[in-house]
């Protein structure tokens, strides 16, 4: 059987149930950037092990206003273990949050792609929750150029 | 497969060859040195395989024979530090052997370069480059692919006045096989389209997709058969296209290097039965480099954008590297020996068009003809004449940009002025005459406007560490390609090995004399910004104002940049 999903819809079912996107806005100039923050209430104060995510990023934004992002989990999605949860965040913005995403065995697989907001270079974070309780991460550094003497 | 020794062996018997047709210096007059130089030495090859690749990039629509002199700085940084093609002058034809004085030293280096080129004449020439393909199609027949890497259709005049029409009507005589791209984006993205319908021959970038659904604009790979041999031709456009150039221009489409697409296209080429895997690239040979150790499968790259010329292949892995310079001024030709899916033999010669020893097509020199006869008078009028060398090329500056920075200054009343670190546009000799065309070859593109604007002293500051991380970033990834952007009425010190934001320092106003100040407003006039909606008179405009004013320039050079770590 066939089934006809449009990439649109498909982009849409890759990226599971978003919640809580906390677009890079303007944020006061005062504010300090709270990705650091956001990483600790994320994993309870717990050191995210490097590996198992892997963030997808272009080397330079060819438009900061919207930068293509994916990311991919190595996980098995069954119910003894499975991805819970994806919290992605950028350490230069005004404000470190960018969205957290819900996952569960019926996802099929751990893996989401969108478009973020990056003010200036700066690394791109991503935290994998899994089921039980460990943490692993992935960065990525995204040059946003003031641009315009190549040639 | 052919050792990087044999390789430079091979070049040096090249070298020697062309140094039994050279000259001393630029003592001896220039009648004597055309008749030492012949078309049938500058084109002396002894064939080899069943493949030839011939191989011109980087024109900028220069249809009519033109000075050229290669830059005095060109530093490299990272792995590139040192390294071919970031050797320049003495340095540059030690390393390949070239006999100083001799034709393909004149070429290379800008070493006597005022003495030589008086000796030797201009190089390139639209007509010229076509006799050469002529007569190298005449020797090898159905081995022959010829190759454009792009920056073909725009950068002068008539290019920029018929919107890369005459690029196209007198390129399409040489019957190129197959062209990538970068400046021709500059025409728009409905423009681009347009011609491209017409070429007759594909334009291949790989790397060139729909923003968002990621689909390709144009084909990214075209497969031919020559002397028997399958051979998949990959196109790859500058990756930083929307960055360098304006992304209003080309709205809808994303670029970027694509490793992962790229490996896949060359996978599908050898799951194909291609016996010989090509790169038509427009990546800056820095980050062809890097790419050549990444991407597995590639035999040859033939890199552009980056206008560097080497005498011989530089090898990465079982890839070669080709370097052809740019203006029209070089053919590169490689013959290869491809059997089992494999390439057994290399011979290479980067071949100088020497404008006076080589004949030109008479049907191309007829075309040529034929676009610039509405413009001719109006081209020729002198405008201004020049005491010293104008030329362009150098990471920091050159005196082209010199005389546009001191029009800009006057012009446009202005503190510091700003011009953009093009590398591309041709070099005008002591004494020589400036004409309005050799304005436009300087300035000639699609997003002329002088802009006048306040800026503070941090946001210059900011834009100099940006440009110069573009440039001197030691991941080739993060290098857009491009020269350092030219300042007048400023002088700075940049410390190339430090990472961005430490870089720039010791910002001082020419006028004052005095630091600039982070928080302070300077007027500053500069050309070419990306910005959709700048304002300002055509930057030739100011050109042709201020030399009306001051019709003798003798710009000498001193670079008030003070570099460190190089």
């Amino acid at each position: 059987m066939t089934m006809t999903v449009s990439r649109r819809e498909a982009f849409a079912l890759g990226a599971g149930v978003v919640t809580a996107m906390a677009l890079g806005g303007a944020g006061p100039a005062w504010a300090k950037n709270d990705s650091d923050e956001l990483i600790k209430a994320f994993t309870g104060g717990k050191a995210p092990v490097k590996g198992k995510v892997k963030l997808d990023l272009p080397d330079i934004a060819e438009n900061g206003n919207t930068v293509p992002l994916a990311f991919t989990v190595e996980s098995p999605m069954t119910d003894a273990s499975h991805v819970t949860d994806v919290l992605v965040v950028a350490d230069g913005n005004p404000r470190g949050g960018i969205a957290t995403f819900h996952f569960s065995p019926r996802s099929g697989v751990a893996e989401a792609a969108t478009r973020i907001r990056l003010a200036e270079t700066q690394n791109v974070i991503a935290i994998a929750k899994m089921n039980d309780g460990s943490f692993y991460t992935d960065t990525r550094q995204v040059k946003v150029t003031i641009g315009g003497c190549g040639g | 497969m052919t050792t990087r020794r044999d390789l430079l062996q091979y070049s040096a018997a090249v070298a020697a060859a062309l140094a039994g047709t050279g000259l001393g210096g630029g003592t001896i007059g220039r009648a004597l040195a055309q008749q030492r130089v012949t078309e049938a030495d500058l084109l002396a090859f002894e064939p080899l395989g069943n493949v030839t690749i011939l191989h011109v990039t980087d024109i900028h629509a220069q249809l009519k024979p033109v000075y050229f002199r290669e830059p005095t700085v060109n530093l490299g940084v990272g792995e590139a530090k040192g390294v071919p093609p970031h050797v320049t002058g003495k340095a540059l034809l030690e390393a390949y052997k070239v006999p100083p004085g001799s034709p393909l030293a004149y070429a290379l280096a800008d070493i006597d370069f005022e003495a030589l080129a008086k000796s030797y004449g201009r190089v390139g020439g639209l007509d010229r480059v076509a006799t050469v393909v002529e007569a190298v199609r005449a020797e090898r027949g159905d081995r022959v692919l010829l190759l454009d890497g792009g920056d073909t259709w725009q950068n002068s005049f008539t290019s920029l006045a018929t919107k890369g029409q005459d690029m196209v009507d007198c390129m399409a005589l040489l019957k190129p096989d197959a062209m990538t791209a970068h400046w021709e984006f500059t025409l728009g993205a409905e423009r681009v389209k347009a011609l491209v319908d017409t070429l007759g021959f594909p334009f291949l970038c790989q790397n060139v997709r729909e923003s968002e659904f990621q689909d390709e604009v144009f084909k990214g790979s075209a497969t031919f058969e020559r002397g028997g041999v399958k051979i998949a031709v990959i196109g790859q456009a500058l990756p930083y296209t929307p960055i360098a150039n304006p992304r209003w221009m080309i709205p809808d489409w994303s670029f970027g290097i694509r490793e992962k697409e790229l490996q896949a296209e060359v996978d599908k080429a050898r799951a194909g039965g291609a016996g010989l895997v090509v790169l038509l690239s427009h990546n800056g040979f820095d980050v062809d480099r890097k790419l050549a150790g990444r991407v597995n499968g590639i035999d040859v790259i033939l890199t552009g954008h980056t206008h560097d010329a080497l005498p011989a292949p530089v090898q990465v892995g079982k890839t070669l590297l080709i370097a052809s310079g740019s203006h029209g001024k070089f053919v590169s030709r490689l013959d290869l020996d491809v059997r089992d899916g494999a390439v057994r033999g290399v011979r290479h010669k980067l071949i100088p068009v020497m404008a006076d020893a080589i004949r030109p097509n008479a049907a191309v020199a007829a075309a040529i003809a034929k676009h610039r006869a509405p413009h001719e008078a109006m081209l020729a009028e002198v405008v201004g004449r020049t005491e010293t060398t104008l030329y362009r090329r150098g990471n920091f500056n050159g005196t082209l940009d010199d005389v546009i920075c001191d029009a800009l200054l006057a012009e446009r009343d202005a503190e510091i002025a700003l011009s953009p670190g093009f590398r591309w546009g041709p070099t005008l000799l002591p004494g020589q005459s400036i004409t309005r065309e050799d304005v436009y070859n300087a300035t000639a593109m699609t997003y002329p406007a002088a802009y006048r604007m306040a800026m503070t002293g941090g946001r210059l500051k900011e834009i100099l560490e940006d440009v110069a991380d573009n440039i001197f970033n030691p991941d080739p990834y993060l290098q857009q390609g491009g020269d350092m952007v030219r300042v007048g009425g400023l002088s700075y010190t940049i410390d190339v090995g430090k990472p961005i934001g430490s870089r720039i320092g010791d910002l001082v106003l020419a006028r004052t004399g005095q630091p600039l100040a982070a928080d302070k407003d300077y007027t500053v006039a500069g050309w070419a910004s990306v910005n959709e909606g700048t304002e300002g008179p055509a930057i030739w405009d100011v050109v042709f104002s201020h030399l009306k004013k001051t019709p003798t320039v003798a710009p000498t050079g001193a670079s008030t940049v003070k570099i460190l770590g190089a």
